[in-house]
C-alpha cells in the first residue's frame, strides 16, 4: 500500500468502529432473548405490543400534521424573504436556526407557562388542544430544517423572474405560488419533511411533558423496564432514520423540470 | 392616437434616478428597440412598462388606458426574459398553455392555440419535452410562442438574444421580426447591441443615463447622429480634431477640409469631426472632394471586408474596403491618401463617451 494513503485508512477504519461497533452490538443483544440461540423473538414482542402500534401511529400522524403545517408556514415565508425582503434573508435564517440553540425544554415550560389551562388560550385543557401544541411545538423543532431546505431550494431556481414572467402571462400571486413555485421546490420540500418525519418520531421532551402518547416516551418506558425489546426497538428506529436518509438523497438530487417518477426510475438505473 | 404612449417618464430609487423624462409613442404594430449601453435606464424603462415597477413621475397608456398603476397581471402584455424563464416542472406545450389556462378558456380552445403556436415557432415535435431538454435557442422560442399564445396587446422583450451564442442570434432575430409582422403586434425590445437594434426596428430609442439621447430609424440613428454619444455607440467611428477656418471649410493638420454645412462655431475654434470607415476610400474620384494624407498603422483581414487603421495630422481614422480578390491588402507602414466626399464627414456635438473608444470595439 502506498504510504501516504496509510494514516486515512487507520483514520477511517477507527471512525467506522467507533459508529459501527455499538450498532453490531446492539443487533447482536437485540437477537439474543432465547438463551442459546439468535433469533428475532425481540422484535415479535415489540411489534406484538399494542403500545408500540398505538404510540407509532401517534407519531406518525404527528409528524405528517407538523409536515403539513411546516411547509405552509415556510414555503410563503421563503418566497416572499426571497422575492420582496432579500435584506431580511440573514436576520430570518437566524430566527429558523433559534430552536437548535434553545433547548425543546425550555420551549415546552413556556408553552406550559403561556398556554396553561388557566390561561387566556387554554391549550392544555383539552387532549385535541395538546395535541395541537405539540404538533405547533415540533414545527418550531424542525424549522431550521425545514427552512434551509426550501429555501435553498428556491435558490437554485430563479424565482424573481419565474414570478415576473408568470406575472406578465396573468397569474395571481396565490396562482404562482400553487402552480409555479410549490412544484418547482418540491423535492427541497420533500427533503424538509423527512428530515422532520425523522425528528418527530424520536422526540422525546416536548411529547413527554406534555403527556402525550408518542413514540418517544414509550422508547424511554421500555428501555427502563426491559432488557431485550430496547435494542429491538433501536435497531427499528435507526431503520426508519435510515430509511429517511434514503428517500431525502433519493428526491434531494431532483433536478427542477424533472419529476419525482423520473427521479425514482433515474435511481433505479443507477441501482441496477 | 398612438397605441402606447409613455409621457414624462420618471423613475428614482431613493436619490439616484435612474430613467428622466421619457416620452415615447409608438403605433401599433411598430416595432421599437431601445438601445444604450448597461446601466442607461433601458430594462428599468421596459419594467416600468411591464408593470414591474412603478414610475416616479409620468404616465403610460396602451391602446388609450392609463396603465400606469395597473398590476402586471391585469396589463395584457407578453414578455420574454433573457434567462428564458420558462417553468421548468412543465412540459412546452403546458408552458405554452399556462397564461391560457390560468386566463380560464375552454380546454378546446387552449389545445388548438398551443398547436398553432408551437406550428409558428416550428417545433411542434417537442410538445411533450421538459425545457431542460432543449437548447438555449429553442428554449427562447419556446419563451416567445408563451408570451404571444395570450394575444398580447404589448409584447416586450428583455434581451432575448444576449444569452445564444453568434448563429442562433442572428437566425432567432430574423424569425422575432418576421414572427411580430405577421402578428403585427406591436413590440418593445431591449439590446445594448447596435447591430440587433439596426437590423430589426422601425425605430430605436438611443438612450444614455437614463436620458434619451436620440429616436429614429436606423437609416437616421446611423447616418445622423445627433449626439456624439450616438455617433460612438451606433456602429464604428473615428474622430478627428480640427479648426474652423469660416464658412463650410475646416482644417485637418495643414489640409483643407470642405463640408457639406457650415460648422456651429466661430472660426480659428477648433471641433471634433466624425468619419465612417465605409465612407472613406484610399481610390480618388471625382465626388470625393476631400484628401487627407496617412500612414497605414495596421491592416486587418476580416474576410469580406480588409479594415485599416491609418494614422493621420488629426487622428487615427479606420478604412474599410472591400475584399478584391486580384489584390492583395496594402502593406503596413505604406503612405496613402484617403479620399471622402463632403458628406462623410460631419461635426460632433455635444458630450458624451469618448466616441474613439467605442471606434476601437
Amino acid at each position: 500500500m502506498n504510504r501516504s494513503r496509510i494514516a486515512p485508512t487507520v483514520i477511517v477504519t477507527l471512525a467506522a468502529l467507533y459508529f459501527l461497533v455499538p450498532l453490531v452490538a446492539t443487533l447482536e443483544f437485540s437477537m439474543r432473548m432465547v438463551r442459546g440461540t439468535y433469533s428475532l423473538k425481540a422484535y415479535q414482542v415489540v411489534f406484538a405490543d399494542p403500545r408500540f402500534q398505538a404510540t407509532f401511529s401517534f407519531s406518525v400522524i404527528a409528524a405528517l400534521c407538523t409536515i403539513v403545517i411546516g411547509a405552509l408556514l415556510v414555503v410563503p415565508t421563503a418566497y416572499w424573504i426571497r422575492l420582496k425582503f432579500p435584506r431580511l434573508r440573514g436576520l430570518v435564517e437566524f430566527i429558523t436556526l433559534l430552536p437548535l440553540v434553545v433547548p425543546p425544554i425550555v420551549l415546552v415550560f413556556g408553552y406550559l407557562r403561556i398556554y396553561n389551562s388557566s390561561s387566556w388560550l387554554p391549550f392544555t385543557a383539552t387532549i385535541a388542544g395538546t395535541n395541537v401544541l405539540l404538533v405547533f411545538g415540533y414545527a418550531v423543532l424542525s424549522l431550521p430544517y425545514m427552512y434551509r431546505a426550501v429555501d435553498t431550494g428556491m435558490g437554485a431556481i430563479d424565482i424573481r423572474t419565474l414570478t415576473e414572467a408568470a406575472e406578465s402571462l396573468g397569474a395571481s400571486r396565490r396562482t404562482i405560488l400553487m402552480r409555479v413555485i410549490l412544484p418547482n421546490v418540491r423535492a427541497a420540500i420533500l427533503s424538509g419533511a423527512f428530515l422532520t418525519f425523522a425528528i418527530v418520531i424520536g422526540e422525546f421532551v416536548l411529547a413527554s411533558l406534555l403527556n402525550r402518547p408518542a413514540f418517544g416516551p414509550y422508547l424511554q418506558l421500555v428501555g427502563a423496564n426491559r432488557a431485550y425489546e430496547p435494542a429491538a426497538l433501536a435497531m427499528i428506529a435507526f431503520a426508519i432514520t435510515w430509511a429517511c436518509m434514503g428517500f431525502l438523497q433519493l428526491f434531494g438530487s431532483g433536478v427542477p423540470g424533472r419529476r419525482l417518477g423520473s427521479t425514482i426510475l433515474r435511481f433505479g438505473k443507477r441501482g441496477r | 392616437m398612438s397605441f402606447l404612449e409613455i409621457s414624462g417618464v420618471r423613475k428614482s430609487f431613493g436619490p439616484t434616478t435612474v430613467v428622466h423624462d421619457f416620452d415615447l409613442s409608438a403605433e401599433k404594430g411598430e416595432f421599437i428597440s431601445f438601445l444604450g449601453p448597461s446601466g442607461c435606464g433601458k430594462t428599468t424603462m421596459l419594467r416600468m412598462i411591464a408593470g414591474f415597477e412603478t414610475p416616479s413621475q409620468g404616465t403610460i397608456r396602451i391602446d388609450g388606458e392609463d396603465v400606469t398603476h395597473v398590476q402586471p397581471n391585469a396589463r395584457r402584455i407578453g414578455m420574454v426574459f433573457q434567462a428564458y424563464a420558462l417553468f421548468p416542472n412543465l412540459t412546452i406545450a403546458d408552458n405554452v398553455a399556462f397564461g391560457l389556462k390560468v386566463a380560464g378558456r375552454p380546454k378546446a380552445e387552449i389545445a388548438t392555440r398551443v398547436e398553432e403556436m408551437l406550428a409558428l415557432i416550428k417545433l411542434p415535435h417537442l410538445a411533450s419535452r421538459y425545457p431542460y431538454q432543449l437548447s438555449g435557442g429553442q428554449q427562447q422560442r419556446v419563451a416567445l410562442a408563451r408570451a404571444i399564445a395570450v394575444k398580447p396587446r404589448v409584447l416586450l422583450l428583455d434581451e432575448p438574444l444576449s444569452a445564444l451564442d453568434a448563429k442562433i442570434r442572428v437566425s432567432l432575430r430574423e424569425e422575432i421580426r418576421s414572427l411580430q409582422r405577421e402578428l403585427g403586434i406591436t413590440t418593445i425590445f431591449v439590446t445594448h447591441d447596435q447591430e440587433e437594434a439596426l437590423s430589426m426596428s422601425d425605430r430605436i430609442v438611443v438612450m444614455s443615463e437614463g436620458r434619451i439621447d436620440q429616436i429614429g430609424n436606423p437609416f437616421e440613428i446611423y447616418n445622423k447622429p445627433r449626439t456624439r454619444f450616438v455617433a460612438g455607440f451606433v456602429g464604428t467611428l473615428s474622430v478627428l480634431e480640427a479648426v474652423a477656418t469660416g464658412g463650410t471649410g475646416v482644417r485637418i493638420g495643414e489640409e483643407a477640409i470642405v463640408l457639406s454645412g457650415a460648422p456651429a462655431v466661430q472660426p480659428g475654434t477648433s471641433l471634433s469631426l466624425a468619419l465612417r470607415p465605409e465612407a472613406v476610400s484610399l481610390h480618388p474620384s471625382p465626388e470625393r472632394i476631400n484628401r487627407l494624407a496617412g500612414r497605414i498603422v495596421d491592416v486587418a483581414f476580416l474576410g469580406s471586408v480588409v479594415r485599416m487603421r491609418i494614422a493621420t495630422a488629426g487622428g487615427t481614422v479606420l478604412v474599410d474596403s472591400f475584399n478584391d480578390p486580384a489584390t492583395p491588402p496594402p502593406q503596413r507602414d505604406t503612405a496613402v491618401t484617403l479620399h471622402f466626399t463632403a458628406a462623410g464627414i460631419y461635426p460632433l456635438e455635444g458630450a458624451g463617451d469618448a466616441p474613439v473608444a467605442a471606434a476601437a470595439a
